[in-house]
């Protein structure tokens, strides 16, 4: 029977690495796809999988995971103070994320504990995303689609004109690697870009303010591409959105809780500003239901970042992380705290 | 001065009725109880024809007006006028060019984007409750991918700068290679279909292009392939889409025009890898105001004996 070597290595792997003897990865709550990762995977790590145990969360951490050394940790469960506590032999933490909003990084740095993200990873499929709700918006592409679908174009006619995209001013919120990829694209469509961003970045030609409220004062759209911190919980708030105005719109592929969801909500029914294309809400997968009487929003189920293309590239991203660490290399995408 | 009739063939946007009402006397023939003999009525005065995209002048209707002077189109595409007749009777023909050519290309951009990441699907998915029971599917990454071109003309160049932004690698075909772009040409639709992975119809209608994206094109295309038309619907052979969608040989679609407006082949309503959009492409506040203008400056220019601003004939 003819083999080739990958099954060999494969066969042999499985024959001397027993599970336990594997090293072990802490898994709370799965991400997406999580069992097309272990079933790849299982060779190389043995993972402990809380969500599937009887037990309270923290009698399986001190029961199974008491020697655990690296978590695979989700926007879905909080790595707390709590958490930590239970994992005292905890070195490394990998997030498929580029955001690192449910990582407390002030308790991994004081515990010498490392953080690898996506890295730049998902960047180009969230701006891609970023830019088709704008022109999804503008142009009432899923509007009109269910227009036609409903059988409505034949029996009542042309849909209502939208919007021209080419020559709008865009208003980025935080200039990352996300805002860069937005801007790079909206330029070819004739947008003028602008931003705001924590500090002024020297190497950039767009308009800088200093000042959200005056960035949208100044754009007929914001888009939000910044992190989750202290600092941008609610940035997006009443002051900004009437700023924005009544012929303004709004895009967030950031974190739901940039925005005051609750004020944008009412602006958008009382028509002050002029629509939403949001990919990201306060309380996933609680969308208010207000939004869904509105034509003049488009909702996306968080999913700016998951193509195919980027989760096959994040798990190998997410395991090269796991094997650094398990050979105390240097990680390959290790998050910076400055 | 005499007032000039003007023949409307079908509703415009307000703006444009209106300037043209405050210009010339406007038939309307949407309102005439029998089209043939409302043309016979007035065919002693007509002197210029207002048509759109869907609503051009044939032979007879050019033979019945025997003092039509100009055809002036709300639209870039003229398939629907006969221009060989015109040439013929020393009819001038203007028409919409530029003003809308970005318009067409975002919508283009817009539909890939909807197509390959599930946009208006993702939204039922939240609107319909059902991502309180799970979450959505991976998509596919638009970034990068190769985007084929059938037509270079403006609306195919603009959108290929668009479709770079995105990395994306560029090809075409079109009846000539063209000298000045870096490009990568194909000869023939099919091999262009076997090299792309999206596929966008951005030629004109003409007697050799209808049909131009047929069964073996799609087939080319595959399963994996994504079919985006902003042309006209002639250009892709309707049932063969349909048929090629609902199998499967042909991954996914997002159509702004078909081969029988308004009407849509319902076997597409049940497919969620396919966006439909009722012929959209110019359907801005911005654009439409900028393409009527045309239409009035051509007519002005020409009752004034100025040149025209853009004739096609």
């Amino acid at each position: 029977m003819a083999h080739n070597d990958g099954d060999d290595v494969h066969a042999h792997a499985h024959l001397h690495h027993q599970p336990q003897d594997l090293p072990q990865v802490l898994v709370i709550r799965p991400p997406l796809s999580f069992s097309n990762f272990q079933s790849q995977y299982s060779h190389k790590f043995q993972f402990l999988k809380a969500w599937e145990s009887p037990l309270p969360l923290d009698q399986f951490l001190t029961t199974h995971a008491n020697s655990v050394q690296a978590m695979l940790s989700t926007v879905s469960y909080p790595v707390t103070a709590c958490v930590h506590c239970l994992l005292p032999s905890l070195r490394l933490i990998v997030t498929p994320s580029a955001g690192l909003n449910h990582i407390d990084l002030d308790e991994c740095r004081s515990r010498g504990i490392r953080v690898a993200n996506a890295g730049n990873l998902n960047s180009e499929d969230v701006a891609d995303v970023a830019v088709g709700l704008l022109i999804d918006l503008l142009r009432k592409i899923s509007a009109a689609d269910r227009y036609v679908r409903q059988g409505l174009w034949a029996s009542t006619g042309d849909y209502p004109l939208g919007s021209k995209l080419g020559g709008k001013r865009v208003g980025i919120v935080g200039l990352g690697s996300i805002g860069l990829e937005v801007a790079k694209r909206l330029e070819a469509f004739g947008c003028i870009i602008l931003y705001n961003s924590r500090k002024e970045k020297p190497f950039v030609s767009y308009p800088f303010y200093s000042n959200v409220v005056e960035l949208a004062a100044n754009s007929d759209a914001l888009v939000i591409c910044c992190e989750l911190n202290d600092q941008t919980r609610h940035m997006i708030n009443k002051e900004v959105m009437l700023a924005l105005g009544k012929k303004g719109v709004l895009i967030n592929v950031g974190r739901g809780v940039i925005l005051d969801e609750k004020v944008m909500v009412w602006c958008l029914v009382q028509g002050e500003i002029g629509g939403a294309g949001l990919d990201v809400f306060e309380n996933e997968p609680d969308v208010p239901k207000e939004l869904f009487a509105l034509d003049n929003v488009v909702l996306s189920p968080h999913q700016a970042s998951l193509t195919s293309e980027s989760s096959k590239a994040l798990c190998e991203l997410l395991v090269a992380n796991l094997e650094a660490s398990f050979s105390n290399k240097p990680l390959i995408s290790p998050v910076m705290n400055d | 001065m005499e007032s000039i009739d003007v023949l409307m063939l079908c509703p415009m946007i307000s703006y444009l009725e209106q300037e043209l009402q405050s210009r010339y006397n406007v038939l309307k023939l949407w309102t005439a109880q029998e089209k043939s003999q409302f043309i016979k009525d007035h065919s002693a005065t007509i002197r210029a024809i207002v048509g759109d995209g869907g609503h051009g002048a044939d032979a007879e209707m050019i033979e019945a007006l025997p003092r039509l002077e100009i055809l002036s189109s709300n639209s870039v595409g003229v398939d629907k006028i006969d221009l060989e007749k015109c040439r013929e009777k020393g009819i001038r023909v203007t028409y919409t060019p530029d003003v809308l050519t970005d318009e067409v290309a975002d919508l283009a951009i817009g539909l890939i984007l909807a197509v390959l990441r599930r946009l208006c699907e993702s939204d039922r998915y939240v609107r319909s409750g059902k991502w309180k029971k799970g979450d959505f599917k991976l998509t596919t990454k638009f970034t990068g991918k190769t985007v084929g071109i059938i037509g270079l003309g403006r609306i195919g160049m603009a959108i290929a700068k668009r479709a770079e932004a995105f990395n994306c690698p560029i090809c075409y075909y079109s009846r000539t290679e063209k000298p000045d772009t870096k490009y990568k040409y194909y000869p023939s639709v099919l091999e262009l279909a076997s090299n792309c992975q999206i596929l966008v119809v951005a030629c004109s209608l003409t007697a050799e292009t209808r049909h131009i994206v047929n069964r073996e094109v799609m087939n080319a295309l595959g399963p994996k392939g994504v079919l985006i038309n902003i042309g006209r619907g002639p250009h892709v052979d309707e049932p063969e889409l349909v048929s090629a969608l609902v199998e499967g040989r042909l991954g996914g679609a997002g159509l702004d025009v078909y081969e029988h407006e308004p009407e849509v082949p319902e076997e597409l309503f049940g497919l969620e890898n396919v966006v439909l959009l009722p012929h959209v492409g110019t359907a801005t506040v911005e654009t439409r105001k900028a393409m009527a203008d045309l239409v009035v400056g051509n007519l002005e220019a020409h009752f004034s004996n100025k040149p025209l601003l853009t004739p096609l004939v």
